[in-house]
C-alpha cells in the first residue's frame, strides 16, 4: 500500500544533500570544535561557516546565532533568559505579552513562570481566523513589559501572524520612550523556509527556528539574538555560544541545519507556487464533505496547511482509520495529547468543543503530488462517514456556516 | 488490514489488538435508528468532554434478558472500541439479565480489551454507564419505578453522571490531584463548573482513606 505522509508540520524528512553535508562530521570530522588541535580547528571552521551561511539568510551578525538543540529550547532560552538578564536588577518587574495560540514551548515556560509569581502575563487573544492584532498588543504594552512572544505562522492551523507589523509597532513604542524594553520574540519554527527570515524587516530581537521542521535534522535549532539584547544563560558550562548555550556544538546538527536552510530558501517561490495549488486542491475537496469548515484564515495562511473540522466526529478516530489507509495526517484534538481537552488553538478561535474535537490536520510537503492530494479527497469521505455513522452526535448545521467562495476557491481571494 | 509495527517485531501502536479489532470492526453499532423506535434508551456523556455514548436495549419480558443491543459512539478508538466489546460482552451466551448487565464493570470491559493504555482508561467508564441508563429506561417504561436504580452516591457533574462515589473509587485507586481524578473519571472535562467541588471531595477522601499528612 502507497503511503502518504501528510504531516510535514509535525516534522519533515532529510533532505538527502543535507545527510550528505552531515555524514563526514560523525566519523571522520568528528573533533571537539573548543579543541586547539588541528582537527578541532577543522571541526570549528565548520561551525563558524554554517553559522555565516545561516546569518546571511536571516540578514544577522554571525554572532547573532545561538545554536541550541532545538525550537523548545530556543523558545525557553529566549523567554527564560530576558526574564533571568532583567530580574538581576533587584525588585525588577516583569511584564511578558503572548497569544492564546502560541506553541506549548512558549506557552509552557510562561504560565510556569507566572505561576511561580516571576512575570506578569497577558494572554492575547486572537480573532475567528487565529489572527493577532498588532492594536492589540501595543494596548497591551505596559511599563514593565519587557518581551512580546508571538508566533510567526501557527503549527496547527497555519495563520500567519502581521510580524512586521507587531515589530514595528513594538519599535515605535520603544523609540518614543527612548527604552530598549520590550523586546520582541517570534517562534519562526513553521515559517522557517517558507516565509521571509529578514530579522531587519521583521524587526525581531530573537527569533527560533529548527532543523527538524525544514528537511534538516531533528536537536537543533537556533534563537537569532540581537546583539543589543541582554540575555542570561539557561544552563551554565563550557561557555560555548557566547556563554548563552554551553555544550559542546552538535557539529553535524549545525551543518545540516546551515545546509538545509540553503536548500530551503532555493526552492522557497517554487514550492510556494507548487504548494498553494495543491493546497487550496485539497481544501476545495475536501470542503465538499458535508459539514466540515475549515480552521484558520482563509488566506494569510501558511501554502502546505489545510486544518479542517468535520462535525459529528472525533479526530483521533480518524486519523486511525486514514492510517489504516495509509495517509498520515495528525489532529490538535483531545485524545492525540495526553491532555484531555480539546485543542487550545481551535478553541481560541471561538468554535466549539464539537468542531476542536473533529479537526484533522493535513500538512503537505516537497513530496507531496497532485496525485497524492487526488487519492486523499476519494479516502477521507468514507472515513468521515463511517465515523459519523458511529456517532450519536448530529451538531445542527447553522452553526458552521461557510463563505461560499471557501468552498469554490479553498480560500478568499484578498 | 495493514499494521504498524516495530522493527523488534513488538507492537508499537498504543492498542491491543483486540482493541483495534472492535475499532475497526466495530460490532453492534446502531444502523437503522427507525426500527428501534420502540427500543430503551440511555446516554451519557457530552461532545464538550470528548466523548458521547448511546444505546439502545431490547428487553425480553419474561425472562428480563437483554436480547438486542446497538450502540452509537462520539469519540476516539478507545471509546469506540470499549462500547463495541461491552456490546458482545452483553449479548453473548443468549443476552445478559438486566441484573447482570448493571453489575458490569469498566474494568470488565478494560480486561476483555486486552487493557488500554493508562490516559484512554476514562474512555471505557461511559459504556455501563449508559447502559444501565438504558436499563432505568426499560423499568420506566414496564412502569416498575421501584426497580430503577439511581447512580451510587451523589451526582456531581450532571454531563457526565459521575458521582461522588466514583471519585472515591479513583482516589482509592491512586489518583490524588483533579489532573489525575479527570483522566479516570473525566469529571469536569464537559462542563468545568463542577472542579471546585470534585477538588474538595479529593482532599476529603485523601484525609478519609489516607491522613492529613500524606
Amino acid at each position: 500500500m502507497k503511503r502518504i505522509y501528510l504531516d510535514h508540520a509535525a516534522t519533515t524528512p532529510v533532505d538527502p544533500s543535507v545527510l550528505r553535508a552531515m555524514k563526514p562530521f560523525f566519523s571522520d570530522r568528528f573533533a571537539n570544535p573548543s579543541s586547539f588541535h588541528s582537527a578541532g580547528l577543522d571541526a570549528k571552521r565548520a561551525v563558524t561557516e554554517s553559522r555565516k551561511r545561516i546569518a546571511d539568510v536571516l540578514h544577522a551578525h554571525e554572532d547573532e546565532i545561538i545554536f541550541c538543540s532545538g525550537g523548545t529550547e530556543s523558545d525557553n532560552l529566549a523567554i527564560q533568559g530576558v526574564v533571568r538578564a532583567k530580574r538581576q536588577t533587584p525588585n525588577a518587574k516583569c511584564h511578558l505579552i503572548t497569544s492564546a495560540i502560541e506553541h506549548p514551548a512558549v506557552l509552557e515556560p510562561l504560565k510556569r513562570l507566572a505561576k511561580n509569581r516571576e512575570i506578569d502575563l497577558t494572554i492575547l487573544p486572537v480573532d475567528a481566523y487565529g489572527l493577532v492584532s498588532a492594536k492589540d498588543v501595543v494596548k497591551a504594552i505596559k511599563e514593565t513589559t519587557v518581551l512580546v512572544s508571538i508566533m510567526y505562522a501557527n503549527n496547527e492551523i497555519g495563520t500567519i501572524q502581521p510580524i512586521q507589523e507587531i515589530g514595528r509597532e513594538i519599535l515605535a513604542w520603544r523609540k518614543k520612550r527612548d527604552t530598549k524594553y520590550p523586546l520582541f520574540h517570534t517562534d519562526a519554527c513553521q515559517a522557517a523556509g517558507v516565509l521571509d527570515l529578514d530579522v531587519e524587516k521583521l524587526h525581531a530581537d530573537l527569533l527560533t527556528f529548527n532543523g527538524s521542521k525544514l528537511y534538516g535534522p531533528k536537536g537543533i535549532g537556533v534563537l537569532f539574538v540581537k546583539r543589543t539584547v541582554k540575555l542570561e544563560p539557561v544552563m551554565y558550562g563550557g561557555g560555548q555560544e557566547r556563554g548563552l548555550r554551553s555544550g559542546t556544538e552538535n557539529v553535524p546538527g549545525i551543518v545540516g541545519l546551515a545546509q538545509a536552510l540553503e536548500v530551503a530558501e532555493e526552492k522557497k517561490e517554487k514550492e510556494y507556487t507548487r504548494l498553494l495549488k495543491l493546497r487550496d486542491h485539497l481544501t476545495i475537496g475536501l470542503l465538499k464533505i458535508p459539514k466540515s469548515r475549515l480552521n484558520g484564515h482563509p488566506c494569510k495562511r501558511l501554502p502546505n496547511n489545510v486544518n479542517i473540522s468535520f462535525m459529528d466526529m472525533e479526530g483521533e478516530a480518524a486519523v486511525l482509520y486514514l492510517d489504516a489507509k495509509g495517509i498520515q495526517v495528525s489532529t490538535g484534538s483531545a485524545c492525540a495529547s495526553a491532555k484531555l481537552d480539546a485543542s487550545h488553538v481551535i478553541r481560541a478561535i471561538g468554535m466549539s468543543y464539537e468542531a476542536a474535537h473533529g479537526s484533522i490536520r493535513f500538512s503537505l510537503g516537497r513530496s507531496t503530488t497532485m496525485a497524492d492530494i487526488d487519492h486523499v479527497i476519494r479516502v477521507v469521505p468514507g472515513v468521515v462517514k463511517k465515523l459519523r455513522h458511529m456517532s450519536p452526535v448530529k451538531v445542527e448545521m447553522k452553526y458552521f456556516k461557510e463563505e461560499d467562495e471557501i468552498k469554490k476557491n479553498g480560500r478568499l481571494k484578498k | 488490514m495493514p499494521d504498524v509495527k516495530a522493527r523488534d517485531g513488538k507492537q508499537s501502536w498504543f492498542y491491543s489488538d483486540e482493541v483495534k479489532d472492535h475499532f475497526f470492526h466495530p460490532r453492534n453499532f446502531m444502523e437503522d435508528e427507525a426500527s428501534y423506535g420502540d427500543a430503551c434508551l440511555g446516554m451519557v456523556g457530552s461532545p464538550a468532554c470528548g466523548d458521547v455514548m448511546k444505546i439502545w436495549i431490547k428487553v425480553d419480558p419474561a425472562s428480563e434478558r437483554i436480547t438486542d443491543l446497538k450502540w452509537q459512539t462520539f469519540g476516539c478508538a478507545s471509546a469506540i472500541a470499549s462500547t463495541s466489546m461491552m456490546s458482545v460482552i452483553v449479548l453473548e451466551n443468549g443476552g445478559m439479565t438486566l441484573e447482570e448487565a448493571r453489575r458490569i464493570k469498566p474494568q470488565d470491559i478494560m480486561e476483555r480489551l486486552g487493557g488500554l493504555p493508562m490516559r484512554k482508561v476514562h474512555c471505557s467508564v461511559l459504556g455501563d454507564k449508559a447502559l444501565r441508563a438504558a436499563i432505568n429506561d426499560y423499568y420506566r417504561k414496564a412502569g416498575r419505578n421501584d426497580l430503577i436504580e439511581v447512580e451510587q452516591g451523589r451526582i456531581i457533574d450532571r454531563d457526565l453522571k459521575v458521582t461522588d462515589h466514583d471519585i472515591e473509587e479513583a482516589v482509592l485507586d491512586g489518583a490524588r490531584t483533579i489532573e489525575e481524578v479527570q483522566e479516570k473519571t473525566k469529571v469536569g472535562t464537559g462542563d468545568p463548573s463542577c472542579i471546585p467541588e470534585v477538588e474538595q471531595l479529593i482532599r476529603f477522601y485523601r484525609e478519609k482513606h489516607f491522613g492529613k499528612d500524606e
